[in-house]
Protein backbone atom coordinates (compact mmCIF):
# COMPACT_ATOMS: atom_id res chain seq x y z
CA UNK A 1 0.00 0.00 0.00
CA UNK A 2 2.80 2.17 1.09
CA UNK A 3 4.25 2.13 -2.65
CA UNK A 4 1.32 3.45 -4.16
CA UNK A 5 3.03 6.68 -4.75
CA UNK A 6 0.90 6.93 -8.27
CA UNK A 7 -2.64 5.96 -6.89
CA UNK A 8 -2.32 8.58 -3.88
CA UNK A 9 -1.19 11.24 -5.85
CA UNK A 10 -3.99 10.57 -8.53
CA UNK A 11 -6.49 10.43 -5.47
CA UNK A 12 -5.57 13.45 -3.63
CA UNK A 13 -6.20 15.24 -6.92
CA UNK A 14 -9.73 13.51 -7.82
CA UNK A 15 -11.54 13.21 -4.97
CA UNK A 16 -11.66 16.95 -4.51
CA UNK A 17 -13.60 16.93 -7.86
CA UNK A 18 -15.75 13.88 -7.31
CA UNK A 19 -16.83 15.53 -3.99
CA UNK A 20 -17.66 19.17 -5.95
CA UNK A 21 -19.52 16.93 -8.88
CA UNK A 22 -21.34 15.20 -5.81
CA UNK A 23 -22.76 18.54 -4.75
CA UNK A 24 -23.20 19.99 -8.32
CA UNK A 25 -24.96 16.79 -9.08
CA UNK A 26 -27.20 17.03 -5.88
CA UNK A 27 -27.68 21.18 -5.99
CA UNK A 28 -28.08 21.27 -9.89
CA UNK A 29 -30.50 18.51 -9.94
CA UNK A 30 -33.70 21.11 -10.51
CA UNK A 31 -32.54 21.78 -13.71
CA UNK A 32 -30.27 18.93 -14.94
CA UNK A 33 -30.02 15.27 -14.60
CA UNK A 34 -29.34 14.34 -10.79
CA UNK A 35 -31.20 14.55 -7.56
CA UNK A 36 -30.27 13.28 -3.79
CA UNK A 37 -29.67 9.48 -4.87
CA UNK A 38 -26.99 10.08 -7.33
CA UNK A 39 -25.25 12.69 -5.17
CA UNK A 40 -25.29 10.34 -2.22
CA UNK A 41 -23.91 7.39 -3.91
CA UNK A 42 -21.24 9.79 -5.66
CA UNK A 43 -19.92 10.93 -2.27
CA UNK A 44 -20.17 8.39 -0.86
CA UNK A 45 -17.88 6.78 -3.49
CA UNK A 46 -15.71 9.45 -3.24
CA UNK A 47 -14.61 8.57 0.86
CA UNK A 48 -14.75 4.36 -0.78
CA UNK A 49 -12.35 5.79 -3.10
CA UNK A 50 -10.36 7.29 -0.27
CA UNK A 51 -10.64 4.31 1.72
CA UNK A 52 -9.48 2.06 -1.01
CA UNK A 53 -6.05 4.08 -1.60
CA UNK A 54 -5.28 5.14 1.47
CA UNK A 55 -7.04 2.52 3.88
CA UNK A 56 -9.75 1.85 6.14
CA UNK A 57 -8.20 3.77 9.54
CA UNK A 58 -7.48 7.05 7.40
CA UNK A 59 -10.91 7.23 6.02
CA UNK A 60 -12.64 6.15 9.46
CA UNK A 61 -10.26 8.88 10.89
CA UNK A 62 -11.85 11.48 8.43
CA UNK A 63 -15.53 10.10 8.58
CA UNK A 64 -16.04 8.42 11.89
CA UNK A 65 -18.35 5.62 11.95
CA UNK A 66 -20.38 7.18 15.01
CA UNK A 67 -20.98 9.99 12.37
CA UNK A 68 -22.06 7.83 9.83
CA UNK A 69 -24.36 5.95 11.81
CA UNK A 70 -26.06 9.13 13.28
CA UNK A 71 -26.38 10.64 9.68
CA UNK A 72 -27.86 7.51 8.67
CA UNK A 73 -31.06 8.59 10.96
CA UNK A 74 -30.59 12.59 10.05
CA UNK A 75 -31.46 12.06 6.87
CA UNK A 76 -34.75 9.87 6.99
CA UNK A 77 -35.62 12.58 10.23
CA UNK A 78 -34.64 15.47 8.04
CA UNK A 79 -36.98 14.01 5.19
CA UNK A 80 -39.85 13.11 7.90
CA UNK A 81 -39.17 16.42 9.09
CA UNK A 82 -40.33 18.41 6.01
CA UNK A 83 -43.54 16.35 6.46
CA UNK A 84 -44.23 17.74 9.82
CA UNK A 85 -43.63 21.17 8.91
CA UNK A 86 -45.41 20.96 6.45
CA UNK A 87 -48.22 19.70 9.07
CA UNK A 88 -47.69 22.45 11.68
CA UNK A 89 -47.73 24.94 8.83
CA UNK A 90 -51.66 23.87 7.77
CA UNK A 91 -51.05 21.89 5.08
CA UNK A 92 -51.02 18.15 4.73
CA UNK A 93 -47.79 15.78 5.27
CA UNK A 94 -45.30 16.43 2.32
CA UNK A 95 -47.80 19.33 1.41
CA UNK A 96 -44.41 21.77 0.28
CA UNK A 97 -47.35 24.26 -1.20
CA UNK A 98 -47.50 25.86 2.57
CA UNK A 99 -43.51 26.20 2.87
CA UNK A 100 -42.54 29.36 1.47
CA UNK A 101 -44.40 32.87 1.12
CA UNK A 102 -45.76 31.49 -2.61
CA UNK A 103 -46.70 28.08 -3.28
CA UNK A 104 -43.45 27.84 -6.17
CA UNK A 105 -40.91 28.81 -3.49
CA UNK A 106 -42.41 26.94 -1.10
CA UNK A 107 -42.65 23.42 -3.12
CA UNK A 108 -38.34 24.56 -4.07
CA UNK A 109 -38.22 24.55 -0.13
CA UNK A 110 -39.31 21.60 -0.01
CA UNK A 111 -37.52 19.46 -2.50
CA UNK A 112 -34.41 21.13 -1.33
CA UNK A 113 -34.78 19.78 2.09
CA UNK A 114 -36.15 16.16 0.92
CA UNK A 115 -33.44 16.15 -1.50
CA UNK A 116 -30.72 17.00 1.25
CA UNK A 117 -32.37 13.94 3.73
CA UNK A 118 -32.31 11.59 0.56
CA UNK A 119 -28.42 12.73 0.24
CA UNK A 120 -27.45 12.19 3.86
CA UNK A 121 -29.37 9.06 4.00
CA UNK A 122 -27.96 7.32 0.70
CA UNK A 123 -24.26 8.37 1.43
CA UNK A 124 -24.06 7.56 4.75
CA UNK A 125 -25.80 4.08 4.09
CA UNK A 126 -23.49 3.43 1.43
CA UNK A 127 -20.39 4.66 3.62
CA UNK A 128 -21.42 2.13 6.25
CA UNK A 129 -22.08 -1.01 4.43
CA UNK A 130 -18.82 -0.17 2.74
CA UNK A 131 -17.36 0.49 6.16
CA UNK A 132 -18.82 -2.84 7.84
CA UNK A 133 -17.83 -5.29 4.56
CA UNK A 134 -14.31 -3.89 4.93
CA UNK A 135 -14.11 -3.76 8.66
CA UNK A 136 -15.14 -7.36 8.79
CA UNK A 137 -12.13 -8.42 7.21
CA UNK A 138 -9.91 -6.03 9.34
CA UNK A 139 -11.44 -7.57 12.69
CA UNK A 140 -11.09 -11.29 11.04
CA UNK A 141 -7.42 -10.79 10.56
CA UNK A 142 -7.21 -9.84 14.38
CA UNK A 143 -8.83 -12.43 15.42
CA UNK A 144 -6.98 -14.98 13.82
CA UNK A 145 -3.64 -13.26 15.03
CA UNK B 1 -36.05 8.85 -28.40
CA UNK B 2 -38.56 8.81 -31.76
CA UNK B 3 -37.85 12.02 -32.29
CA UNK B 4 -35.21 13.10 -34.71
CA UNK B 5 -34.85 12.30 -38.37
CA UNK B 6 -34.88 8.55 -39.75
CA UNK B 7 -30.85 7.95 -39.40
CA UNK B 8 -31.02 9.29 -36.08
CA UNK B 9 -33.16 6.70 -35.24
CA UNK B 10 -31.55 4.14 -37.18
CA UNK B 11 -28.27 4.63 -35.36
CA UNK B 12 -30.18 4.90 -31.91
CA UNK B 13 -31.56 1.10 -32.51
CA UNK B 14 -28.10 0.06 -33.98
CA UNK B 15 -26.89 1.58 -30.93
CA UNK B 16 -28.96 -0.27 -28.62
CA UNK B 17 -28.72 -3.66 -30.51
CA UNK B 18 -24.74 -3.57 -30.15
CA UNK B 19 -25.54 -2.58 -26.25
CA UNK B 20 -28.10 -5.36 -25.44
CA UNK B 21 -26.33 -7.54 -27.79
CA UNK B 22 -22.92 -6.95 -25.29
CA UNK B 23 -24.50 -7.26 -22.01
CA UNK B 24 -26.19 -10.61 -22.99
CA UNK B 25 -22.62 -11.83 -23.68
CA UNK B 26 -21.52 -10.47 -20.35
CA UNK B 27 -24.41 -12.71 -18.81
CA UNK B 28 -23.45 -15.59 -20.83
CA UNK B 29 -19.87 -15.28 -19.34
CA UNK B 30 -21.34 -14.62 -15.57
CA UNK B 31 -22.95 -17.70 -15.78
CA UNK B 32 -19.72 -19.89 -17.05
CA UNK B 33 -17.33 -18.06 -15.39
CA UNK B 34 -16.08 -20.06 -12.15
CA UNK B 35 -13.39 -17.22 -10.78
CA UNK B 36 -15.48 -14.98 -8.89
CA UNK B 37 -12.86 -11.92 -9.43
CA UNK B 38 -14.21 -12.23 -13.10
CA UNK B 39 -18.07 -12.58 -12.31
CA UNK B 40 -17.47 -9.42 -10.67
CA UNK B 41 -15.85 -7.53 -13.48
CA UNK B 42 -18.51 -8.43 -15.88
CA UNK B 43 -20.85 -7.53 -14.18
CA UNK B 44 -19.56 -3.77 -13.34
CA UNK B 45 -19.35 -4.36 -17.11
CA UNK B 46 -22.88 -5.15 -17.23
CA UNK B 47 -23.69 -2.10 -15.17
CA UNK B 48 -21.57 0.43 -17.18
CA UNK B 49 -23.42 -1.57 -20.55
CA UNK B 50 -26.78 -0.88 -18.87
CA UNK B 51 -26.27 2.45 -17.89
CA UNK B 52 -24.90 3.28 -21.40
CA UNK B 53 -28.37 1.63 -22.66
CA UNK B 54 -30.38 4.06 -19.87
CA UNK B 55 -28.62 6.93 -22.04
CA UNK B 56 -29.58 6.23 -25.62
CA UNK B 57 -33.25 5.57 -23.87
CA UNK B 58 -32.49 9.56 -22.70
CA UNK B 59 -33.29 8.35 -19.13
CA UNK B 60 -30.27 10.16 -17.68
CA UNK B 61 -31.17 10.18 -13.75
CA UNK B 62 -31.22 6.44 -13.92
CA UNK B 63 -28.35 5.78 -16.12
CA UNK B 64 -26.23 7.87 -13.42
CA UNK B 65 -27.52 5.73 -10.68
CA UNK B 66 -26.66 2.69 -12.68
CA UNK B 67 -23.10 3.76 -13.21
CA UNK B 68 -22.73 5.00 -9.56
CA UNK B 69 -24.25 2.12 -7.56
CA UNK B 70 -24.34 -1.03 -10.05
CA UNK B 71 -20.70 -0.42 -11.42
CA UNK B 72 -19.20 1.46 -8.72
CA UNK B 73 -20.41 0.58 -5.33
CA UNK B 74 -21.35 -2.39 -5.35
CA UNK B 75 -18.29 -4.24 -7.26
CA UNK B 76 -16.58 -2.95 -4.18
CA UNK B 77 -18.85 -4.98 -2.23
CA UNK B 78 -18.90 -7.64 -3.93
CA UNK B 79 -14.95 -7.67 -3.65
CA UNK B 80 -14.82 -6.78 -0.26
CA UNK B 81 -17.16 -10.07 0.10
CA UNK B 82 -15.22 -12.71 -2.51
CA UNK B 83 -12.04 -11.06 -0.13
CA UNK B 84 -13.92 -12.55 3.20
CA UNK B 85 -15.13 -16.03 1.27
CA UNK B 86 -12.72 -16.63 -1.07
CA UNK B 87 -12.38 -16.60 -5.36
CA UNK B 88 -13.31 -20.08 -6.69
CA UNK B 89 -16.97 -21.02 -7.01
CA UNK B 90 -17.19 -24.43 -5.69
CA UNK B 91 -18.82 -27.19 -8.58
CA UNK B 92 -22.44 -27.64 -8.33
CA UNK B 93 -23.78 -30.93 -7.08
CA UNK B 94 -26.08 -31.23 -9.09
CA UNK B 95 -26.93 -30.57 -13.50
CA UNK B 96 -28.63 -27.43 -13.78
CA UNK B 97 -31.17 -28.57 -16.04
CA UNK B 98 -34.49 -28.26 -13.46
CA UNK B 99 -32.96 -24.19 -13.04
CA UNK B 100 -32.63 -23.86 -17.08
CA UNK B 101 -35.39 -25.38 -17.77
CA UNK B 102 -37.63 -22.58 -15.26
CA UNK B 103 -35.68 -19.86 -16.45
CA UNK B 104 -36.40 -20.51 -19.77
CA UNK B 105 -39.69 -21.11 -19.78
CA UNK B 106 -39.94 -17.84 -17.16
CA UNK B 107 -38.43 -15.77 -20.21
CA UNK B 108 -40.13 -17.50 -22.64
CA UNK B 109 -43.52 -16.26 -21.06
CA UNK B 110 -42.37 -12.39 -19.93
CA UNK B 111 -41.37 -12.61 -24.10
CA UNK B 112 -45.10 -13.66 -24.74
CA UNK B 113 -46.29 -10.79 -22.50
CA UNK B 114 -44.38 -8.19 -24.13
CA UNK B 115 -46.21 -9.09 -27.41
CA UNK B 116 -49.60 -7.45 -25.65
CA UNK B 117 -47.70 -4.38 -25.09
CA UNK B 118 -48.08 -1.27 -26.66
CA UNK B 119 -45.13 -0.34 -29.68
CA UNK B 120 -41.78 0.81 -27.72
CA UNK B 121 -42.32 4.88 -27.21
CA UNK B 122 -46.06 4.71 -28.80
CA UNK B 123 -47.44 8.41 -27.59
CA UNK B 124 -50.79 6.72 -27.62
CA UNK B 125 -49.88 4.28 -24.97
CA UNK B 126 -51.84 3.90 -22.09
CA UNK B 127 -48.15 5.23 -19.50
CA UNK B 128 -48.58 8.15 -21.70
CA UNK B 129 -52.41 9.43 -21.43
CA UNK B 130 -52.85 9.03 -17.65
CA UNK B 131 -51.18 11.43 -15.48
CA UNK B 132 -47.69 11.52 -17.49
CA UNK B 133 -49.45 14.90 -19.46
CA UNK B 134 -50.36 16.54 -16.67
CA UNK B 135 -47.05 16.37 -14.94
CA UNK B 136 -45.00 17.57 -18.03
CA UNK B 137 -47.43 20.91 -18.77
CA UNK B 138 -48.04 21.54 -14.95
CA UNK B 139 -45.13 20.40 -13.09
CA UNK B 140 -42.21 23.08 -14.49
CA UNK B 141 -45.12 25.74 -13.57
CA UNK B 142 -46.57 24.64 -10.30
CA UNK B 143 -43.38 23.78 -8.86
CA UNK B 144 -41.22 26.17 -10.26
CA UNK B 145 -38.82 23.18 -11.09
CA UNK B 146 -37.56 22.66 -15.09
CA UNK B 147 -36.08 18.63 -14.21
CA UNK B 148 -39.74 16.60 -14.81
CA UNK B 149 -37.40 13.65 -13.34
CA UNK B 150 -37.02 15.77 -9.82
CA UNK B 151 -40.33 17.33 -9.61
CA UNK B 152 -41.86 14.02 -9.93
CA UNK B 153 -39.60 12.28 -7.79
CA UNK B 154 -39.42 14.81 -5.04
CA UNK B 155 -42.85 16.62 -4.58
CA UNK B 156 -45.52 14.62 -7.28
CA UNK B 157 -44.22 11.28 -5.83
CA UNK B 158 -43.07 12.78 -2.39
CA UNK B 159 -44.65 9.94 -0.05
CA UNK B 160 -43.22 6.66 -2.72
CA UNK B 161 -39.64 8.78 -2.15
CA UNK B 162 -39.96 9.03 1.43
CA UNK B 163 -40.94 4.93 1.21
CA UNK B 164 -37.38 4.48 -0.92
CA UNK B 165 -35.59 6.71 1.44
CA UNK B 166 -36.87 4.27 4.57
CA UNK B 167 -35.91 1.32 2.35
CA UNK B 168 -31.95 2.63 2.11
CA UNK B 169 -32.15 3.81 5.48
CA UNK B 170 -33.66 -0.27 6.63
CA UNK B 171 -31.01 -1.81 4.52
CA UNK B 172 -28.20 0.03 6.35
CA UNK B 173 -29.79 -0.64 9.24
CA UNK B 174 -29.86 -4.40 8.91
CA UNK B 175 -26.75 -4.65 7.45
CA UNK B 176 -25.16 -3.05 11.12
CA UNK B 177 -27.63 -5.58 12.73
CA UNK B 178 -26.06 -8.52 11.15
CA UNK B 179 -22.49 -7.94 10.03
CA UNK B 180 -21.43 -4.74 12.76
CA UNK B 181 -20.62 -6.42 15.78
CA UNK B 182 -17.40 -7.77 16.17
CA UNK B 183 -17.90 -11.39 15.78
CA UNK B 184 -14.66 -13.00 15.19
CA UNK B 185 -13.54 -11.81 18.87
CA UNK B 186 -16.32 -13.47 20.77
CA UNK B 187 -14.92 -17.14 20.56
CA UNK B 188 -12.06 -15.99 21.85
CA UNK B 189 -13.27 -13.83 24.93
CA UNK B 190 -15.47 -17.11 26.04
CA UNK B 191 -12.73 -19.14 26.20
CA UNK B 192 -10.82 -17.04 27.92
CA UNK B 193 -13.62 -16.66 30.67
CA UNK B 194 -13.95 -20.82 30.44
CA UNK B 195 -10.09 -20.99 31.48
CA UNK B 196 -10.62 -18.39 34.39
CA UNK B 197 -13.24 -21.21 35.83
Amino acid sequence: MRLDIILRVLAKLLIPFALVFGLYVQFHGDYGPGGGFQAGVIVAAAVIFYALIYGLPAARRVVPTEMVQSLMAIGVLLYSGVGIASILLGGNYLDYFVLGADPVSGQHRGIFWVEMGVLITVASVMLKIFYVFAGRRRDAEEAEE
Amino acid sequence: MATGSRSEIILEELTAVVLLTLMGAAAIGMARQRNLYGVVLLSGIYSFLMATVMVVLDAVDVAMTEAAVGAGISTVLLFGAIHLTGGTESKPIHRPWLPLLVVVATGAMLVYGTLGLPAFSDPGAPIHQHVAPRYLTEGPVKTGVPNVVTAVLASYRGFDTLGETFVVFTAGIGVIALLGRRRPRRPLDKSREESKE
